[in-house]
This record gives structure tokens, C-alpha cells and sequence, in this order.
């Protein structure tokens, strides 16, 4: 049986973990809420970017710009948007799964890999990976400027033809309780399905000014969108996970000391019975 | 195929959503020039410049400021995707013209041979700035 003092230091640790398993749920809500936010006003920019694009797509002559090129995908870029920072549940560990059997879904097709975010790179850098695109510590101070590097650097690569497609894998926020890992393709751009009752629909724009011009400044811009969306995504999904994940480590935390006091008090409780025994035995025997 | 009647209006920035309306008529100010459009017109994409963009309910107007971005018109379906965009009504009065003198006096110190100063980019702050109050004080007219 434990001494009591030794149930008392138990208990006095795990509550020091409680305070600060708390404290990190509070710092992770409101960063929650911040990040939240911002991803949902950026969601419908980047979603209505997309909808131009897939449109656009389907519509012109993909000689126009570079970035409209569809090639075999034999060399592929997977952009993985994990955490800096760990204590967030199965954040990194479900997104880091999703990657792991899309990298084996891709059989003899050769793989790149971008990485975003300590978590993942650690993972693939001691699996020998060696990433074209390697970023940490960007989703504590998330700004446009990193989206802009990561994507310009993806759209470089993609016009020079080292690569034929980009993938993105990562958490989208769905809700504080929800993470959904999503896989999309974000090079080449996906053509819009046309509805058979848009049939006449289907003719190319008139572009003002011209084409070339025009698809300078928007498919650059189009990538940035996409990438910056997806870094909001996984910034607020992480807090999501983190703020859930150490409410959980909390409620435990309440029920580990509950379960330890309760203990200690029968411990104690047996220690007093001993005692008094002891005493009334040693009488009696007088 | 008959027309469409009405067009579906959306526009967007990067920090929020400011309209998603069935709208009858809407203008907006392409680099090449202001753009009327009516349900049914032809495909188009354009980028667009600093200016205004009005889009027309029935018989009310809403007044809205923009700089740069692009707009896809669609038969039934006009989408602005703004970098920077204002409603009239959210339009600080004398916040934008404290903007318009100072992006005058920019102008001046450009204008008298300082090199520290871009001229061009002190004269689209102008320029927004112009028409941020030109957009605020047709609201105000209106109401």
C-alpha cells in the first residue's frame, strides 16, 4: 500500500499538469476564436476564386499562360500543412496518416514533397524525404506574406515543369469539434462540369485587357489565394484540436485527483484503524 | 435559350463577404473603362481598376468603393473578386479625406523632387481616397 505522503505528492502533481492543461485550453480558445474569423471571412474569396477559375479553365486555350497546362502528372508537389507545435490531439498524427497513403496511392509517379509546419517535417525529414519546400514556424504570426512565398514558389516550380501537379493536404476547420482532412489538387486547375442546360453558355470570355495580361497578375494570384486559404484552414483547426484536446486532459486531470483522494482517504482511514487497534491491543494486554 | 432575368451578384475580398444579391443591373469600373451589365450579357472576365461599383435592386442603387481585383460576368451570374472593397455606408468620411491630403501632400513633396516618395503609389492612394468620398457622399445624397 502507498504511504499518504506519497499519494499527496500524486495528487499535488497531477494537479500542477490540471493548471496547466488548463491554461493552454484557454490560450487555445482564444486563438480559436481569432483564427476563426479570419478563415471564415477568407472562405468566401478563395471559394469564389475557385468557382472563376474552374470556369475559366474549361473555357480558354490553356496556351495562354503557363500555369494553365495540363500535363501527365508524372512528377507530383504534395504541399503538407501540419502543426509547429504538438499537445493537439490526433492533429498531426491524422493529417500525417492522410499523407502517408496518398504518398502510397501514388505508385511510380515521383513525389516532392512541401512541407508546413514542425510537426510534419520532422516526421518525413527521419524518413529520409527530402522537402523543396521546408516552412516552420509560420502559423504563429500567419500573414500574406507566407502564403505568397510558399505559392510563388509551387507556381515556379510548376512552370519550369519540375513538377505536373500540386497537391494539398490538409485540416480544414469544420467546426471547434470537427477537423476534416482534405486532399485537393490545386495545379492543374479542375475544369468546371458544365450543366447540360448551359450548353450555349459554353464560349470563351471576352478578356479586358487581353488574356496574357489579364492571367499574369489573376493565376499567381489564384495559387496565393488557395495556399493562404489553406494556411487559415489548418491555423484554425489546430487551435480547434488543441482547445478539445486539453479540455479532455483537463476533465481527466479532475477525475485522476478525484480517484487519488478518494483513495487517500482510505488510506488514512486504515491508517487511524491500525492505530487505534494498536492502542487498544497494547492496553488490553497491560 | 431565353435570357436569364436577373443576375446573381457576389462580391468578395480577402478579409469578408460583402454581397451575394439578385441584383437587375450592375457597374463596375474595368481598366479599360466602366462596364454596364444586364442579365444575359456575353461571357467576360476583366480586371478591375479603383472606382466605383453600383449594382441596382428594382429601383434602389447601392453604392459600393473597390480597388483592384477582377471581375467574371456570366450570363446570369456577375462574380467581383476585390483585393479592397467598401460599402457606402461603411465609408469614414473624414477618415478618407485626412487620407485624400495626405496623399495630396505626397504628391506636392513627389511633385518638388523628393526621391523618398513614389509618386505612383501616392497617387492610387489618392486616387482611392477620391473615390472612397465620392462613393460616401452619393450615399449620403441618396438617403
Amino acid at each position: 500500500m502507498p504511504s499518504l505522503i506519497d499519494l499527496r505528492r500524486r495528487i499535488r502533481a497531477v494537479k500542477s499538469t490540471q493548471q496547466i492543461t488548463k491554461a493552454m485550453k484557454m490560450i487555445a480558445a482564444s486563438r480559436l476564436r481569432k483564427s476563426q474569423d479570419r478563415i471564415l471571412n477568407a472562405r468566401p474569396f478563395a471559394i469564389q476564386a475557385t468557382h472563376v477559375l474552374r470556369d475559366l479553365a474549361a473555357r480558354c486555350d490553356p496556351s495562354v499562360h503557363p500555369l494553365l497546362a495540363v500535363r501527365e502528372e508524372k512528377t507530383v508537389l504534395v504541399l503538407i500543412l501540419t502543426s509547429d507545435k504538438g499537445l493537439c490531439g490526433s492533429f498531426n498524427t491524422n493529417i500525417i496518416k492522410a499523407a502517408t497513403q496518398f504518398i502510397v496511392a501514388q505508385g511510380r509517379r515521383k513525389l516532392v514533397l512541401g512541407l508546413v509546419g514542425r510537426k510534419g517535417r520532422d516526421f518525413f525529414q527521419r524518413r529520409g524525404y527530402e522537402p523543396v519546400i521546408n516552412r516552420v514556424n509560420v502559423f504563429q504570426h500567419l500573414n500574406l506574406e507566407d502564403a505568397r512565398g510558399i505559392a510563388d514558389m509551387a507556381a515556379e516550380l510548376f512552370v519550369e515543369e519540375k513538377i505536373d501537379a500540386v497537391y494539398l493536404v490538409y485540416n480544414e476547420f469544420k467546426s471547434v469539434l470537427q477537423q476534416r482532412i482534405v486532399t485537393e489538387r490545386l495545379l492543374p486547375i479542375a475544369k468546371e462540369e458544365f450543366r447540360a442546360d448551359q450548353g450555349a453558355a459554353r464560349v470563351d470570355y471576352i478578356y479586358e485587357p487581353d488574356a496574357a495580361t489579364l492571367f499574369a497578375t489573376l493565376l499567381p494570384g489564384y495559387v496565393r489565394s488557395q495556399i493562404w486559404r489553406a494556411l487559415l484552414e489548418s491555423a484554425a483547426a489546430e487551435n480547434a484540436a488543441r482547445m478539445t484536446a486539453m479540455d479532455a486532459a483537463t476533465k481527466n486531470a479532475t477525475e485522476m485527483i478525484d480517484a487519488l483522494t478518494l483513495y487517500m482517504n482510505k488510506v488514512r482511514q486504515a491508517a487511524i484503524t491500525r492505530e487505534i487497534i494498536e492502542v487498544v491491543s497494547g492496553a488490553q494486554a497491560l | 435559350m431565353s435570357l436569364p432575368t436577373h443576375l446573381t451578384l457576389e462580391i468578395v475580398t480577402p478579409e469578408r463577404a460583402l454581397a451575394h444579391e439578385e441584383v437587375d443591373e450592375v457597374q463596375l469600373p474595368g481598366t479599360e473603362g466602366y462596364l454596364g451589365i444586364l442579365p444575359g450579357h456575353t461571357p467576360l472576365l476583366t480586371s478591375l481598376r479603383v472606382g466605383q461599383v453600383w449594382y441596382r435592386k428594382g429601383t434602389e442603387k447601392f453604392y459600393l468603393s473597390i480597388a483592384s481585383g477582377f471581375a467574371e460576368v456570366l450570363p446570369d451570374r456577375v462574380r467581383l473578386l476585390a483585393l479592397v472593397a467598401e460599402r457606402a455606408e461603411d465609408i469614414d468620411l473624414t477618415r478618407a479625406e485626412a487620407e485624400k491630403r495626405r496623399a495630396e501632400e505626397l504628391i506636392q513633396a513627389a511633385k518638388s523632387g523628393n526621391p523618398d516618395i513614389d509618386f505612383d503609389r501616392a497617387r492610387i492612394s489618392l486616387m482611392k481616397a477620391m473615390i472612397r468620398i465620392q462613393v460616401a457622399t452619393k450615399a449620403k445624397i441618396r438617403n
